[in-house]
């Protein structure tokens, strides 16, 4: 049968105008991001050494994440807000099948469809601001007790299935995630202090459900030297890396702590350590004005955002950033808790830099369609 | 599609402006939060790297850098002619490295026991094997067997694909080339054992595993030892070495030259004739000893590699001894070999002149007391001289209670008996100088007359080592010279470096100083070697060169007043110590023999032929004696 090539031609054109159409992309946004994903993969080339398959991968990962970006910053925030609670349910049913089938060490994370492994966790992630920004766009704002409540239920199930997995890292940007939409939903400010006692005051609580592993790290993590070879090594290795990099670093491929094994999972939890130790204060305090400014521009795109949901949405994603920078900064320097909070874009891993990625593909589509300037 | 643009056209009218402003506000506090927060994570990476920054460099390095001892070689031990008597040679040992080995923990069992048929291991080696093991870490390679022999590299290199993880590898060990001719003074040297290890420097002797034992490999450790080198060398978090930094060659141990003949030693050795004893020869002149021999004796090689229990026990079980340098560390009675000594104390403490006679009935009797103490025979009127040739005990009765017990002692101490001589050979005893302070001191009892009378002819109490004996002979064959024995001649501080005469001990304090002492002594000696019977030892210096001048010794093992003598000792050839000593040329002394044996007939008979058989060879080997035809020819 031949080909109707005389359709093909308008639809080609069709196709070209919805997706090639410029701009489509925030530039400065797409350049901080290129250039981080530069400085991510520059690390891991040393981080991996003389393993090059790392930093080779992770490229992959890259132009996977690029791509997926590029595709998303296309859909409008309109079909984005249509499909979110069948997205929302998704990705609860696919954390309610992980915590059934999944598997991964030690703890049930991933789900394999053959094709592909992936964490619905990192799903969630992006799942749920969009629920959290649906929910509230819907109703007036500032959000009434009822819609919060509403809201805090939604962040509550799929937190508490990742924190069932366990893992407690993701289920802390997934709350996260969720708060930001009603922080800046203009939720009052006494009702933020009050839902911070009742955290402080339910950390008791939250204690006598944690893992035995968690409890040990919470330890480890007040008191590293008494754990000096088990997770106390981590920490302590981890601050020695960044410390012994000084203000200039030791130079790109010759920070020792990583090539000689002294710092554990340099390619992935600890991997900022490893800058910290090759680049010293100077690349730390660069990456982190990049992710500043990061972070800067998606509020400023949030802010210039058509509707609502966009603006909730496109928010929550540039904040909940801010938290992953925050946490696996924390840990590398010794002041927070070692959880599984990657480095975004730094850090060594395929779900996160793709799941990232697709994040700001979302802030990129609210840019593209964000209110014409009057 | 209506519906839908319906929905967006009322959102779009209830998100009016006010919210977006309300928003804006909400953007800014987040964002000052967030720049708040990363300021203060930025705050703490500028303590942790600026502040802290230095020890943190530091802590980093000290877990990376490791500064490994590199082993110095040890030095080479020779004889005064550059015979070699220690030497480092190339050996090799299997090593087995347990992570490498095959079939996890249980494997390590099933190839020790599957090695033992190609290469024999002994249970001793897999013990040791399994105490170091424990010391190590699973990639570090650990001895199994050492010295493979060639048989035992090839049938290894045959079947070695059986066994991974196991490797035949080179080393250095200490050998013995002459084995058992020097057992005792060169000694040997052994693994460091946890009593050395925490006397040792622990810098010096970080990559060493043996150390000096006994003999000359003990007393000039520090010397044979060398400094050791380091490397450098920066290793991963398991501790394994990734590469090397820096490496400072180290210093190797210096090589000793003895003043021992070795062709002498063997000559001595063959005198002795496996006979339980000792004998020493020292040179006169500057008191280097030539050889310094102890039966029995042993095979130093087997210490050095660690030596198998079996031949352990048979060493120390051997009632005869053998460990035991009896050269310097083996007690004898001197007997009559004492009367030199005591006639030296006679002229010099003015109780006797050369000519005083004393007049020896067979039995000598203190005044006014009944016990009677014997003499071999009624030798009549003797004087100085004839009493040294024929021994005659009575002279020397009357002399030492003459003198006393006091400045008797007093002035054996000064030939140096009841002290080490300070020879450089570790592992001296020191003998016993018998003395009233002595007694009291070690036994808590007083002394009487007839101790005295006793200790006067080298009996009672008495202890003396061969080399004390030697040294005191040394000083009447120099004429009161008092020249510490030694046997370190010169050093040299690496292959091809040139050969440092080693310093002489310091001189002891002179004996004697009046005139003829000596003279009168000598002639007695000579006397004894060269006069006709009655003299002790008549005919023992026929047919030789020089003159001889000596003196025998014959010590009762047991007392005739005990029943052993008649049960135990029956035999008279086992009945005595035996002692002789002497010196040639007598006028101007190249040599000092003393030859000393745990059982024997007499000093005459059993020791003097002994001595006379090394001065034979002595003769062959004297680097100094003046031109002869015979020795012109022989060169």
């Amino acid at each position: 049968m031949m080909f109707d090539f005389d359709q093909l031609g308008p639809r080609l054109r069709l196709f070209a105008r919805r997706w090639l159409r410029a701009p489509t992309l925030d530039w400065p946004l797409a350049l901080a991001l290129v250039l981080l994903a530069c400085v991510g993969l520059v690390n891991l080339y040393s981080a991996g050494a003389p393993d090059t398959k790392v930093a080779l991968n992770q490229g992959v990962r890259f132009v996977l994440g690029a791509v997926l970006m590029v595709l998303l910053s296309r859909v409008s925030p309109q079909s984005l807000r249509k499909w979110t609670p069948w997205l929302y349910a998704g990705s609860v049913f696919l954390l309610l099948v992980v915590a059934v089938l999944g598997e991964g060490r030690g703890a049930h994370r991933w789900l394999d469809l053959k094709v592909l492994r992936f964490q619905p966790s990192e799903l969630a992630k992006l799942t749920m601001p969009m629920m959290a920004a649906w929910v509230l766009s819907r109703g007036e704002l500032p959000p009434k007790f009822s819609s919060l409540a509403i809201v805090g239920a939604l962040i509550a199930l799929p937190a508490g299935l990742i924190a069932k997995q366990p893992d407690l890292g993701t289920a802390l940007l997934v709350v996260a995630s969720g708060m930001f939409v009603i922080f800046l939903a203009g939720m009052a400010w006494w009702r933020i202090g009050l839902v911070a006692a009742a955290a402080a005051a339910v950390a008791p609580v939250a204690w006598h459900f944690m893992h035995d592993y968690q409890k040990k790290r919470l330890f480890t993590f007040l008191d590293p030297a008494a754990d000096r070879l088990g997770d106390g090594w981590h920490i302590m290795q981890s601050e020695i890396a960044v410390g012994s990099g000084g203000l200039w670093g030791k130079g790109w491929q010759h920070g020792t702590q990583s090539a000689l094994e002294f710092l554990p999972e340099h390619t992935t939890d600890f991997a900022f350590a490893v800058l910290s130790e090759e680049w010293g204060l100077i690349g730390v305090a660069a990456v982190i004005a990049l992710y500043i400014f990061i972070v800067g521009r998606g509020l400023m795109i949030a802010a210039n955002a058509r509707d609502t949901y966009s603006r909730l949405l496109a928010g929550s994603i540039s904040m909940s950033f801010f938290v992953y920078v925050m946490v696996n900064g924390g840990m590398v320097a010794g002041i927070l808790p070692v959880v599984g909070v990657p480095m975004p874009l730094i850090s060594y891993g395929g779900t996160s830099v793709v799941a990232l990625l697709a994040g700001f593909g979302m802030l990129m589509a609210i840019h593209n369609y964000r209110r014409s300037p009057h | 599609m209506p519906e839908m643009n319906l929905t967006g056209a009322r959102m779009q009218l209830r998100n009016g402006r006010a919210d977006a402003e309300a928003f804006r506000a909400r953007a800014i506090v987040g964002f000052l939060i967030i720049v708040l927060c990363l300021a203060a994570l930025v705050s703490r990476y500028v303590f942790l790297q600026i502040y802290r920054g230095t020890q943190f460099a530091q802590t980093s390095d000290q877990q990376r850098i490791s500064v490994r001892s590199v082993a110095p070689s040890r030095g080479l031990i020779y004889d005064r002619n550059g015979v070699l008597l220690a030497d480092n040679i190339a050996a090799f040992r299997l090593e087995v490295v347990p992570e490498a080995v095959a079939g996890g923990p249980g494997g390590l069992d099933k190839l020790l026991a599957e090695l033992g048929d190609v290469v024999a291991i002994s249970a001793d080696d897999i013990e040791r094997f399994k105490i170091a093991r424990a010391k190590k870490k699973a990639f570090e390679s650990v001895p199994l067997r050492l010295k493979l022999s060639e048989d035992e590299i090839a049938r290894f290199a045959v079947d070695r694909w059986r066994f991974p993880g196991v490797e035949v590898v080179p080393y250095l060990t200490r050998a013995y080339p002459l084995r058992s001719l020097f057992a005792h003074t060169v000694g040997y040297v052994g693994r460091i054992d946890m009593n050395e290890l925490v006397k040792l420097d622990a810098n010096d002797y970080a990559g060493t595993t043996h150390i000096g034992k006994t003999g000359v490999e003990r007393w000039y450790e520090d010397e044979l030892h060398g400094k050791p080198g380091s490397e450098t060398v920066e290793v991963n978090v398991g501790g394994r070495v990734m590469r090397t930094l820096e490496r400072v060659a180290p210093t190797p141990g210096k090589n000793l030259y003895l003043s021992i003949d070795s062709r002498l030693q063997r000559a001595a050795e063959e005198a002795l004739g496996g006979r339980l004893g000792a004998v020493v020869a020292i040179d006169p002149r500057n008191g280097e000893v030539l050889a310094m021999v102890s039966e029995p004796d042993f095979d130093g090689n087997l210490f050095v590699n660690g030596i198998g229990q079996a031949d352990y026990t048979e060493l120390t079980q051997d009632p005869r001894k053998p460990l035991l340098n009896r050269a310097i560390a083996g007690g004898f009675i001197p007997g009559s070999t004492i009367k030199p000594y005591a006639a030296a104390a006679g002229l010099e403490l003015g109780v006797r002149t050369p000519s005083d006679t004393v007049v020896s009935t067979g039995e000598y009797h203190i005044p006014g007391q009944a016990r009677g103490y014997r003499d071999d025979f009624p030798a009549g009127r003797v004087d100085l001289k004839l009493a040294l040739a024929w021994s005659v005990n009575t002279y020397f009765y009357s002399l030492a209670y003459e003198l006393g017990i006091d400045r008797f002692s007093g002035f054996m101490g000064k030939f140096g008996f009841g002290a080490k001589t300070g020879i450089d050979v570790a592992g001296e005893a020191s003998g016993v100088l018998p003395s009233a302070e002595w007694l009291r001191a070690t036994r808590n009892q007083p002394w009487y007359a007839g101790y005295t009378v006793n200790v006067g002819f080298g009996q009672g109490f008495w202890v003396v080592t061969p080399i004390q004996l030697a040294h005191a002979l040394t000083i009447i064959a120099a004429k009161g010279a008092n020249r510490p024995p030694h046997v370190l001649r010169a050093t040299q501080s690496g292959i091809g470096a040139p050969v440092q005469p080693a310093p002489l001990p310091m001189p002891g304090p002179s004996v004697g100083t009046r005139p003829g002492t000596w003279k009168a002594i000598e002639e007695g000696m000579w006397l004894a070697v060269n006069g006709p019977p009655p003299s002790t030892v008549s005919g023992l210096g026929k047919e030789f060169p020089y003159a001889i001048a000596g003196k025998t010794g014959t010590a009762e093992r047991y007392s005739r007043y005990d029943e052993t003598w008649t049960t135990i000792a029956t035999s008279s050839a086992e009945r005595h110590q035996v002692l002789f000593e002497c010196f040639t040329p007598a006028e101007e002394p190249r040599v000092a023999v003393v030859v000393a044996l745990e059982a024997g007939k007499s000093g005459a008979s059993d020791a003097a032929p002994i001595a006379r058989k090394i001065l034979d060879a002595w003769l062959k080997y004297d680097d100094d004696a003046p031109a002869t035809p015979a020795k012109v020819a022989q060169q």
